[in-house]
């Protein structure tokens, strides 16, 4: 049932968009977070996407669809999340606490402005793929009322 | 001649509505991967692939076990839609096109539904006789 398989299409987008909801939130909330040394220090996390396959689950008749050759992908996945690779902010203070002996604080590479967009860039997505759900539950449920 | 028979009788809108579903599928997986780095939008040539479900009996006919089959029934109809504006990391998903065709796309299942249904209001008062 092919309407049946959106909603774990829409289901997998919106559980990926919340992963990335959440690291957004969370290099947001550690922005500011210092150390006194470049390893400790809070790098921004980013989760990368990739299309999730489903050829082994609809290799039966009814599915042929997806069966032959290619098959168009079932979704979603979040395979990881990678810690960012640009350059952390050294900053002379030395009257902080967590100074080093030559007195300076590193701050964590995120980026506010970037995560700004990202977090209403994927706000949106969220809501599309909601509106995608409803829209195949509508169908749906206009399918059950058939004949009457 | 004019017995009541549910394949002439429903016509092409079961097959439609079939394939409406199917197609929503593709949508729906467009729209979930339109921030996946490198996924390329799928959709699907609806009036061939309506035209293939309702012309059964295009398989090449076999007269021995030995014989390949072969047919029209080969390709499952997935195309690759045709970006007009590609992102830099591959991905071809314009949401906006994806959102408007998969809400046509609805609609026009809605509206292969209502006429599978009046078939059936049709059917059944036929059935009554009233």
């Amino acid at each position: 049932m092919s309407l049946g398989n959106i909603f774990d299409i829409a289901g997998s987008g919106m559980n990926a968009q919340s992963i990335r909801l959440n690291t957004t939130a969370s290099n947001i909330a550690n922005a500011e977070s210092v150390s006194s040394s470049m390893d400790e220090t809070y790098r921004a996390r980013k989760p990368f996407f990739a299309v999730m396959h489903n050829e082994f689950l609809n290799v039966n008749k009814e599915n042929e669809f997806h069966a032959k050759g290619e098959n168009i992908g079932a979704g979603v996945e979040v395979k990881g999340i990678v810690e960012s690779d640009a350059p952390l902010q050294p900053r002379f203070q030395p009257d902080h606490p967590l100074a080093n002996e030559d007195g300076y604080v590193y701050y964590p590479n995120v980026n506010v402005v970037e995560e700004m967009t990202d977090m209403m860039s994927s706000s949106r997505s969220y809501q599309m793929n909601v509106e995608v759900l409803k829209t195949a539950k509508q169908m749906l449920q206009r399918t059950l009322m058939l004949g009457e | 001649m004019g017995s009541i028979n549910f394949n002439n009788a429903l016509g092409v809108h079961p097959d439609a509505m079939l394939l409406r579903g199917k197609r929503a599928e593709i949508l729906a997986n467009n729209l979930a991967n339109s921030d996946t780095p490198g996924f390329k939008a799928r959709d699907m040539n609806f009036q061939a692939q309506l035209a293939k479900e309702t012309q059964a009996g295009m398989e090449m006919t076999s007269t021995n076990s030995a014989h390949m089959s072969g047919g029209a029934n080969q390709s499952n109809g997935l195309l690759f839609r045709n970006p007009s504006q590609p992102s830099i990391d591959g991905n071809t998903v314009d949401t906006q096109l994806e959102q408007t065709i998969f809400s046509r796309n609805a609609m026009d299942y809605n509206s292969s539904f209502e006429f599978l249904s009046g078939k059936f209001k049709g059917l059944k008062s036929a059935i009554r006789g009233e």
